[in-house]
C-alpha cells in the first residue's frame, strides 16, 4: 500500500470509526509525500517543530493551488479569512484584540467566572433525561450544551440556533477534503455561501450590541477599549463567526469522543464518579487519545523545509496529523493506552504555536464539567452501538449520534 | 553504609538522601527521587520557613495585588513522605564524614545529597543605608510580601536600583498601580547585561512610554535617612538628589555558598560547580561521586556553548537540573544523563512578554528575523563564530521552539529564509552592544600549591569584595 492511497483511505468515511490503525502506517513515513503533492507529517516531534516553524504560513494566499484546488483563492470574494487563516501580523493584531474580553491580560476570570452558568445548563439538561432510559449523547447533551455556552458567551440569542445551525453545518463541511458526496470544491462555495449569510446575521447582532451592549463578548468588542486600537466592522463580523463556529463545532465532538470514551473504559469511568479531581487530567488524556480536531489540512510551506529526512518543497501544502502525532510511541509511552492519570501529557490536541486553539481554557472546563456530570448522575450508563454512527468530516471527527441505555439519574 | 561503592541500588533501597534547599530545584528533586523508586530516607533541610513557593510572581501578580505573597505554594506532584527542616540553615558541609551541620548545631548524616540552597538577593553594599525603613529588596516571599504592603500604602515615588529584569518587573509593576518610579542603571540600557544595547534600547523606550523617569550611566552613591530612620532621599553620581519614599535594590543575586567555605568542595561566589551529571567537583576539580548539584547555585559545562561552565538563574533549568539531578543519584553510572537543557526564561513587563532562548551574551551579533524593532514586537536572533548561538522574543514568544532548534542543530547566522512576518529587507546582522567583557568583575580564584604530584593541591581563595 503506497501513502499516496494511504492518506485518501483516511479521508475516506470507512476510517471514520477508527482511523488509528491507518495513523500507525502514517507514521512509517514521518513525513510523507501523496501523490496529489500535499506532505502528510505524522509523528509528534515533527508536526510540534512545524507548529511553531515560522516557514509554514496559514494563509492560503501563499498557497499554489493542486489540481481541483483552482477554486481556493475564490474565498477572497467572500468574507475575508479570518486570524486563523491570517499570518503574523495581522494574525497578531486580530487574535490579541480578540482576546481583550476573553482572556488574560485584561479579563483574565472570563472563563473561571462562567463554571455556575456551565454547571446550570449542564445539570438542566441532564434533568431532562430523567425520566427516561435511552439518550441520543449528541443531540440530548453534547450539541445543545456548547451551543448554550457560546451563545451565552458571545451574547447571540439562544433561539437563533435554529437559523445559524444550518450555516454552521455547511461552513464545517467546508473543511471536509474528502472526495466523497459533493466533493470538497462544491462543499468550499457551500460553506463560502453559508459564511456570507451567517457574517450578514451576526453583523445585524453587533449592530444592536452596539446600540445596547451587555457583558458579552459582541458587546465588548463593538464597544473597543478605551482609545486603543480595534478591530474594523469588517473584521468583527469575521472574527464573530469564527468564535461562533469553533465554539460550538469543536466541544460537541470532545464531549461525545469523552463519553464514548468512558463507556468504553467502565475503570476510568467509575474512577471519574470516585474522584471528580480526575476530570482535569482525563480531560487532557482524551484530548490526546480523541482529539476532536485531527489534523491541519491548511498550512504552506514558504521556504524549502527540511524535516524527518526530508525537503517539503516551498509552495507545498502541508497536513499536520495532529490524531497521528498524539499517538506516537516515540513520544507517549504506550500510546494506544486511554490512561486518564497520564502525566507528562503534552498532547497535539489544541494544535500549538501562534494558532493554539484560541477557546481551549474554555473547552477545557465545559468537558470537565459536562463529563463529571454525566459520570456522576447516569446510572448504569452504556453503549447501544458500537461504534456509533459517525459524522463524514476527517478533520473535525465525532460521532453523529451517540445512544446510550442508562437505568435513571440521580438527582 | 551504602554508596560509598557507588552501589545506586542499595541507596534505592536503603539509603538517606539529604536536600539542601527547599525551594523550586529542591522539591522538584525530592519528588524525582520519589518517581524513581527511591525508598529510603529523605531530608528535606530550608533555611526559610515556608513550604516550597514558587517565585516568579513575587515580581508580578504579588505586587499588583492580584495573589498574596503566602499564596504561590508550588503545586506537589506527589506525597514525599520527608522529614522537613524548615527555618533552619545548613552552616556547614563536612564532605568526608558526609554530615551537614544546621544552624542549631546539629548534624544530618547522608549517604548522597543535593545542594540547591539557590541565590539570595545582593543586599545595598552599605549596611547603615541597607537597614533604612523603606530601603528593600526581592527574593523571597516575606520580601515581596513587604514591597506589596509598601506599595500599597502609595509612596510618592519609588527608586528601583538595577534596571536587570526583576528591577524592570518591579517598575512596571509600580507603574500599572499609578505609582511614579525612578529607575537608575548603570549600564547604557535597561537589560543591557542580558539582552545587549540593541533590545535595551527597545526596553528604555517601554520604560519611557510607560512615564519611567530612567536615568542610565548613573549610579546611586548613598541612600539617605531622617532621624526616624526613615529613608529620605538618593544621592546619585551625578551629583543630584533625588526624594523617594522606598528605594529596590535589584542589582542581581547572590549565591547562597558561604556555608559551604572550607568544606573542599569547589564552591564560591559564582556557584558549586559540578559535572553535566550534576555531580558537585571538589575544589581540586576532581568529581565527587555523593554530592549532586541543582538550581541556581549550581554552575555545569554546557557542551552546546563550547563546554563553558554555566550558572543560569532560570526557573525551568532548576527544573530540568533537579530531575537530571536526582534521577543520578539513584541511577548506576551507564544509565545516568547528562544536563543538557537549552537556557531559556521569561519575563512580563510593560504588557509585553519577553522570551529568550540560548546565551544571548555570547552573542557578538544579532538579527531581527521577524517583525521589527520599531513595533517592539519582533525575533531576534543573535550570532556566535557564524552560528546561531540565542534568540529574543518581545510579544513573538510561540516561535522560539523554531529557534531552539537552530541553537541546537548549530544552524548558520544569519538565518535567511522565507517566512511569515518576516523582516522587511530580510534580516541584516547589527552588533548586539553587549557591555565590555573586560569589566572587572567578583569572580573568586585559586592558588596551586605543592611540587611532588602527590603535594599538587588547589586553595580556593574568596573573592575580595
Amino acid at each position: 500500500m503506497t501513502s499516496a492511497t494511504l492518506l485518501r483511505r483516511i479521508t475516506d468515511y470507512a476510517a471514520r470509526a477508527d482511523p488509528y490503525p491507518l495513523y500507525a502506517e502514517l507514521r512509517r513515513t514521518p513525513v510523507a509525500r501523496q501523490e496529489d503533492g500535499v506532505y502528510a507529517v505524522s509523528t509528534y516531534w515533527e508536526i510540534a517543530g512545524l507548529l511553531h516553524d515560522p516557514r509554514l504560513s496559514s494563509d492560503p494566499r501563499n498557497r499554489v493551488p493542486t489540481a481541483g484546488e483552482e477554486d481556493i483563492l475564490e474565498e477572497e470574494q467572500g468574507l475575508p479569512p479570518s486570524f486563523l487563516r491570517l499570518d503574523p501580523p495581522e494574525h497578531d493584531r486580530l487574535r490579541r484584540l480578540a482576546t481583550r474580553p476573553f482572556g488574560p491580560p485584561d479579563s483574565p476570570r472570563r472563563v473561571s467566572d462562567m463554571r455556575g452558568d456551565l454547571a446550570r445548563m449542564v445539570s438542566g439538561l441532564i434533568d431532562g433525561l430523567r425520566d427516561r432510559e435511552r439518550a441520543d449523547i449528541v443531540e440530548d447533551f453534547a450539541y445543545p450544551f456548547p451551543v448554550m455556552v457560546i451563545c451565552k458567551l458571545l451574547g447571540v440569542p439562544h433561539e437563533d440556533e435554529e437559523r445559524f445551525h444550518v450555516w454552521a453545518e455547511a461552513i464545517v463541511a467546508g473543511l471536509d477534503p474528502g472526495e466523497e458526496g459533493e466533493g470538497p470544491a462544491e462543499r468550499r462555495r457551500a460553506a463560502q455561501r453559508a459564511r456570507m449569510e451567517l457574517g450578514r446575521y451576526l453583523a445585524g447582532l453587533i449592530e444592536d450590541h452596539r446600540r445596547a451592549p451587555g457583558g458579552d463578548m459582541l458587546s465588548a468588542l463593538a464597544a473597543g477599549h478605551g482609545d486603543r486600537e480595534r478591530m474594523s466592522p469588517l473584521e468583527l463580523v469575521v472574527t464573530a463567526v469564527l468564535l461562533l463556529i469553533a465554539g460550538h463545532e469543536t466541544t460537541v465532538n470532545l464531549i461525545t469522543n469523552g463519553m464514548l470514551t468512558l463507556l468504553r473504559h467502565p475503570d476510568a469511568l467509575r474512577r471519574l464518579r470516585e474522584e471528580p479531581g480526575l476530570a482535569v487530567p482525563l480531560v487532557e488524556e482524551l484530548l490526546r487519545y480523541e482529539p476532536p480536531v485531527q489534523l491541519l489540512p491548511q498550512r504552506t510551506a514558504l521556504a524549502d523545509i527540511d524535516v524527518g529526512g526530508v525537503t517539503i518543497p516551498r509552495g507545498a501544502p502541508v497536513w499536520l496529523v495532529l490524531a497521528s502525532g498524539n499517538r506516537d510511541p516515540r513520544r507517549f509511552p504506550d500510546p494506544d493506552r486511554f490512561d486518564p492519570g497520564r502525566t507528562g501529557n503534552e498532547h497535539l490536541g489544541f494544535g500549538g504555536g501562534i494558532h493554539y486553539c484560541f477557546g481551549a481554557p474554555l473547552a477545557r472546563l465545559e468537558a470537565q464539567v459536562a463529563l463529571t456530570e454525566l459520570a456522576r448522575r447516569l446510572v448504569e450508563p452504556r453503549l447501544v452501538t458500537d461504534p456509533p454512527p459517525y459524522r463524514r468530516n476527517p478533520v473535525l471527527r465525532g460521532p453523529r449520534h451517540l445512544p446510550v441505555a442508562f437505568d435513571g439519574c440521580v438527582p | 553504609m551504602p554508596a560509598a561503592d557507588g552501589s545506586a541500588e542499595e541507596f534505592r533501597r536503603r539509603g538517606h538522601a539529604v536536600v539542601v534547599g527547599a525551594s523550586l530545584a529542591g522539591l522538584r528533586a525530592a519528588e524525582t527521587l520519589r518517581e524513581e523508586g527511591f525508598a529510603g530516607t529523605l531530608t528535606m533541610i530550608g533555611d526559610e520557613p515556608h513550604e516550597p513557593y514558587d517565585r516568579p510572581p513575587l515580581s508580578k501578580q504579588v505586587l499588583l495585588g492580584r495573589t498574596g505573597a503566602g499564596d504561590t505554594l508550588l503545586p506537589r506532584r506527589r506525597a514525599l513522605e520527608a522529614r522537613w527542616l524548615l527555618g533552619t540553615a545548613a552552616t556547614g558541609l563536612d564532605l568526608a564524614g558526609r554530615r551537614v551541620r544546621l544552624a542549631g548545631g546539629e548534624e544530618v548524616r547522608y549517604d548522597r545529597l543535593l545542594i540547591a540552597t539557590g541565590t539570595r538577593a545582593r543586599p545595598w553594599i552599605k549596611e547603615t543605608e541597607a537597614a533604612l525603613d523603606g530601603v528593600l529588596t526581592l527574593r523571597t516571599g516575606d520580601d515581596a510580601a513587604r514591597l506589596a504592603r509598601r506599595l500599597d500604602a502609595r509612596p510618592r515615588r519609588v527608586l528601583v536600583i538595577g534596571a536587570g529584569f526583576t528591577g524592570s518587573e518591579i517598575t512596571s509593576a509600580c507603574r500599572e498601580r499609578g505609582i511614579d518610579v525612578t529607575v537608575a542603571e548603570r549600564g547604557p540600557a535597561p537589560l543591557v547585561g542580558a539582552l545587549g544595547g540593541v533590545v535595551g534600547a527597545v526596553a528604555a523606550e517601554l520604560h519611557h512610554a510607560h512615564g519611567v523617569d530612567l536615568r542610565c550611566g548613573i549610579t546611586v552613591t548613598a541612600l539617605e535617612g531622617d532621624p526616624a530612620g526613615r529613608l529620605r532621599c538618593a544621592h546619585l553620581s551625578d551629583g543630584t538628589t533625588l526624594e523617594a519614599d522606598a528605594a529596590v535594590v535589584a542589582l542581581g543575586a547572590v549565591r547562597n555558598t558561604e556555608w559551604l567555605a572550607g568544606s573542599g568542595l569547589a564552591a564560591g561566589p559564582r556557584g558549586v560547580a559540578c559535572d553535566a551529571g550534576c555531580r558537585a567537583f571538589d575544589v581540586h576539580g576532581i568529581v565527587t561521586d555523593d554530592v549532586f548539584v541543582a538550581g541556581d547555585v549550581a554552575r555545569s559545562p554546557h557542551p552546546l556553548f563550547g563546554y563553558q561552565f554555566l550558572s543560569l538563574e532560570h526557573w525551568g533549568n532548576a527544573v530540568a537540573q533537579a530531575e537530571v539531578a536526582a534521577h543520578n543519584m539513584v541511577s548506576p553510572g551507564p544509565e545516568r544523563r547528562p544536563h543538557l537543557w537549552l537556557p531559556a526564561f521569561w519575563s512580563a513587563q510593560f504588557g509585553i512578554n519577553i522570551k529568550s532562548v540560548g546565551v544571548p551574551p555570547m552573542g557578538r551579533e544579532l538579527a531581527i528575523v521577524q517583525g521589527s524593532l520599531a513595533e517592539r514586537r519582533f525575533a531576534a536572533v543573535y550570532g556566535h563564530q557564524g552560528r546561531v548561538i540565542a534568540a529574543v522574543t518581545f510579544d513573538h514568544g510561540r516561535w522560539l521552539p523554531f529557534y531552539g532548534r537552530l541553537i541546537e542543530t548549530a544552524a548558520p547566522f544569519p538565518p535567511d529564509f522565507a517566512q511569515v512576518d518576516r523582516a522587511p529587507g530580510g534580516p541584516r546582522p547589527i552588533p548586539a552592544e553587549f557591555p565590555d567583557p573586560a569589566l572587572p568583575t567578583h569572580g573568586p580564584t585559586v592558588t596551586l600549591s605543592g611540587y611532588a604530584p602527590s603535594e599538587r593541591r588547589v586553595t580556593f581563595v574568596p573573592a575580595r569584595v
